[in-house]
């Protein structure tokens, strides 16, 4: 920002010095450089021939989708109760574990900010950068294929969700609430049960319920890597090219979302 | 929270019927868990101990491939969201362009990344150029709907302000609107890179390019130690990005 | 001069705000607008420049039937109508030049404006103006840093930017100090006398509009009740604009309102 005086004794302005402004442009213009540098690197191996394809090749898919296969529903009840399932033991298990690991992250409630603290924010970063689908690719590859590796894949993804939203809430509690519980003299549980979980309640249930609806949309796809669900029928349709198949299941699955955003949202305005 | 206590009861037993009938359809096949306990060790020995040498020409492409989609299609993305969330935002766009704009932004919420992946890689052939129409078209579901409930939320009084002054448009939109919104926005972009970048490493698992093909294929062959070394590179560079992004948030404010 | 000619407003919601209000304010006059919160003086101004689209009626400002223009012309009408916010409605994080050039923005093109290239004589123009209220060293602030009454400064000097033909004036003081208050009113006043600028000032604080301006408008309930000098707002005018209240202890409140102003200046010349 700048204002200057002129030499007639008036004054100018300009909203940046030059050098801010020399700045700003070199800054844009590096943007610019390294996303058309990006952009080359990206598109070296490129078939062009395909991508101006594309449209027929749209056209020729959608051709053979519509109709959907309506009569395969019947074959999709099961999938679709594994899928549920696996959202919601996933997130049970997951809120199980991320419940502690809040607590041992959250700067006012660990017993030990040099070891534990870190190991928690570790854990909560190595789950959130992780997809689901990466977890279960995994499990699969560990376990088996089946629902148990759906369930602790989605379990394993929703640790760090969780974890992060709930240490940040019980980060945000009033000191002062558990200041007047600790001068009653109760001990470090009663201290937690009657100051510090009545203060993240609300947070706590909003946060799994919202995790939940989430997982709904990712069980979806888990069986695509053999984890079980509707993806099983998803990866099943589409190595056998039967595209009106492929159709009904995504109508499925979109609705499946709906439904648990749906749910979800009702079951949070009610907590809230 | 819910009052009357027989509905309490109705809804815990309601709740123990299902896990129940849940835990059943789980049917383990506890030989082949058992099996896999010495696999899960070596992929815990695998991430303790990565291997980052043996597959690095493989990881360094897919990373490559990777990173060079989060940066084209976060920005594509951010290009495209502008208008769209614009438009979808109530107290600027008139009815028709608000309905048009909110169907697109459901359109791309509603359907998982994967899922836009396997039909875009169909139609444009296998590699990152797909990815990137994938993580572009995504980016646009996100940003556009968050853009459009942050103008829906700004202080009305200054864009009126803006208006009786006998501003244009576009003019009440970069005076009135864009200043309040654009720290949130820079944010959000922010957030999305760090997106963007986890997603590409899912993607690949369906053709799409990038390290998650590499990954893949690591599994595949059960070479745990590679797996290992790949995610440990995904969670560093998540948390880098993180780290980077809450200083320049902070410098934007 | 400004006409208002029968000026009506139903909200959709069948409310009726303003019900056939009529006045005309020659040059140079300031005109106090007092009432009931919810007696439509809000709605009046914005029905002026159309921020609130009159159900019917006329306004002229000179032989300009605003009313009655299309979008562009409406554009170009507003230039020449200033207006005074409530809550200031600065840009707050724009600097104070920004927010005083923005009042030129009717008159620039989108891309001068956006790349914040105004015309040398709009920027000297709101040197002048800053200079005026008195934040010349405040230009490369942002808006949020300053106090209230700076900001209200920053808002009139904005309105003065459009060189307006008429000054539209919301709560001016609704979130002042008493003393603040004083000297942003008497700032206006000060203003519109130079410039022969008509002007409504829309005031809940009437000791504050019979200290200041030169003719009052009472409304009640969307009808104006009242019309005349300050000196012939009697306590029987004020019952017909408010409904019934002791008016002559508000009115010793505003005196000794007054006097500890007065004290204040004396004490202030005598440390000077």
């Amino acid at each position: 920002m700048a204002v200057t005086r002129r030499a007639d004794g008036g004054f100018d302005w300009r909203l940046r010095t030059p050098r801010q402004s020399l700045a700003q442009w070199a800054l844009w213009l590096g943007l610019v450089a390294l996303t058309v540098w990006c952009w080359e690197v990206m598109t070296e191996t490129t078939i062009w021939a395909f991508v101006s394809d594309a449209p027929r090749q749209a056209a020729d898919i959608a051709g053979r989708a519509f109709p959907p296969r309506w009569s395969y529903m019947e074959r999709l009840w099961g999938p679709l109760w594994d899928t549920l399932n696996i959202a919601t033991l996933g997130t049970l298990l997951g809120v199980a574990i991320a419940l502690p690991v809040a607590f041992l992250a959250a700067r006012n409630t660990t017993p030990s900010a040099l070891i534990l603290r870190p190991a928690a924010l570790f854990v909560i970063v190595a789950s959130r950068s992780i997809n689901s689908l990466i977890w279960a690719l995994l499990l699969v590859s560990i376990l088996g294929p089946g629902l148990l590796a759906g369930v602790i894949a989605i379990a394993l993804r929703s640790i760090g969700f969780i974890g992060k939203l709930l240490y940040e809430a019980i980060e945000e509690i009033d000191a002062r609430q558990v200041e007047a519980v600790q001068a009653t003299g109760a001990s470090g549980p009663q201290v937690l049960t009657y100051a510090v979980w009545p203060q993240i309640a609300p947070a706590f249930w909003g946060v799994s319920v919202f995790r939940w609806d989430i997982n709904i949309r990712e069980s979806a796809v888990l069986g695509l890597v053999g984890a079980g669900g509707l993806g099983l029928q998803l990866s099943g349709s589409l190595n056998t090219l039967a595209w009106p198949q492929v159709t009904m299941i995504i109508i499925v699955i979109l609705a499946a979302v709906v439904a648990s955003e749906w749910v979800s949202a009702k079951v949070r305005h009610a907590i809230i | 929270m819910v009052k009357d206590p027989r509905w309490r009861w109705a809804l815990a037993v309601g709740a123990a019927v299902y896990l129940a009938l849940a835990l059943g359809t789980l049917d383990v096949n506890w030989a082949r868990v058992a099996d896999g306990l010495e696999r899960g060790a070596r992929f815990i020995g695998g991430f303790l101990a990565p291997d980052f040498t043996t597959r690095w020409r493989d990881i360094s492409q897919g990373l490559t491939e990777s990173l060079t989609m989060t940066v084209t299609s976060t920005v594509a993305g951010v290009l495209i969201s502008i208008p769209i969330g614009v438009g979808a935002a109530r107290n600027l766009a008139p009815p028709a362009v608000y309905y048009v704009c909110r169907a697109i932004i459901a359109l791309s919420r509603s359907l998982q990344e994967i899922i836009v992946a396997i039909l875009l890689v169909a139609m444009f052939g296998f590699g990152p150029f797909a990815g990137f129409l994938t993580l572009t078209f995504a980016t646009i579901g996100f940003l556009s709907k968050l853009l459009a409930e942050d103008i829906e939320t700004i202080d009305e009084a200054q864009a009126e302000a803006i208006r009786a002054t006998g501003a244009s448009w576009l003019q009440l939109v970069t005076w009135g609107v864009m200043p309040q919104v654009m720290p949130r926005l820079v944010g959000l972009s922010l957030y999305r890179v760090d997106i963007n970048f986890r997603e590409s490493a899912v993607i690949g698992i369906v053709g799409a390019g990038g390290i998650g093909a590499t990954l893949n294929t690591a599994i595949d062959r059960y070479e745990y130690d590679s797996a290992g070394a790949i995610l440990l590179i995904i969670i560093g560079i998540v948390m880098a990005a993180e780290y980077a992004s809450s200083h320049i948030r902070r410098w934007v404010q | 001069m400004l006409s208002v000619e029968n000026l009506v407003k139903t909200y959709r919601t069948g409310d009726k705000a303003l019900n056939a209000v009529s006045f005309t304010a020659p040059k140079g006059q300031v005109v106090g607008l007092i009432g009931p919160s919810g007696a439509g003086k809000s709605t009046l101004i914005r029905c002026v420049n159309r921020l609130v689209e009159p159900t019917s009626g006329k306004v002229r400002l000179g032989d300009l039937d605003v009313t009655a223009l299309p979008r562009g012309a409406l554009r170009r009408a507003r230039r020449r109508i200033g207006m005074i916010f409530q809550e200031y409605a600065l840009i707050e994080r724009l600097t104070v030049m920004e927010n005083v050039l923005s009042g030129r923005l009717g008159y620039t093109s989108f891309w001068r404006s956006w790349l914040r290239r105004f015309p040398p004589a709009d920027i000297e123009n709101a040197f002048r103006l800053l200079d005026r209220v008195g934040l010349t060293e405040h230009a490369d602030k942002r808006a949020d840093a300053l106090s209230g009454g700076q900001r209200q400064r920053v808002g009139i000097a904005r309105a003065l930017a459009q060189e307006p033909e008429l000054l539209l004036v919301d709560e001016p003081t609704a979130s002042l100090d008493p003393k603040t208050s004083r000297q942003i009113m008497r700032l206006i006043v000060e203003i519109c006398d130079e410039r022969g600028l008509p002007a409504i000032i829309n005031i809940h604080d009437v000791a504050l509009a019979q200290q200041f301006v030169a003719r009052i408008i009472g409304l009640r309930a969307g009808a104006v009740v009242f019309d005349g000098p300050p000196d012939a707002l009697d306590a029987a005018a004020l019952t017909r604009i408010y409904g019934e209240e002791d008016w002559t202890a508000m009115r010793k409140a505003a005196e000794a309102d007054r006097e500890a102003e007065r004290d204040e200046a004396e004490r202030l010349a005598g440390l000077a």
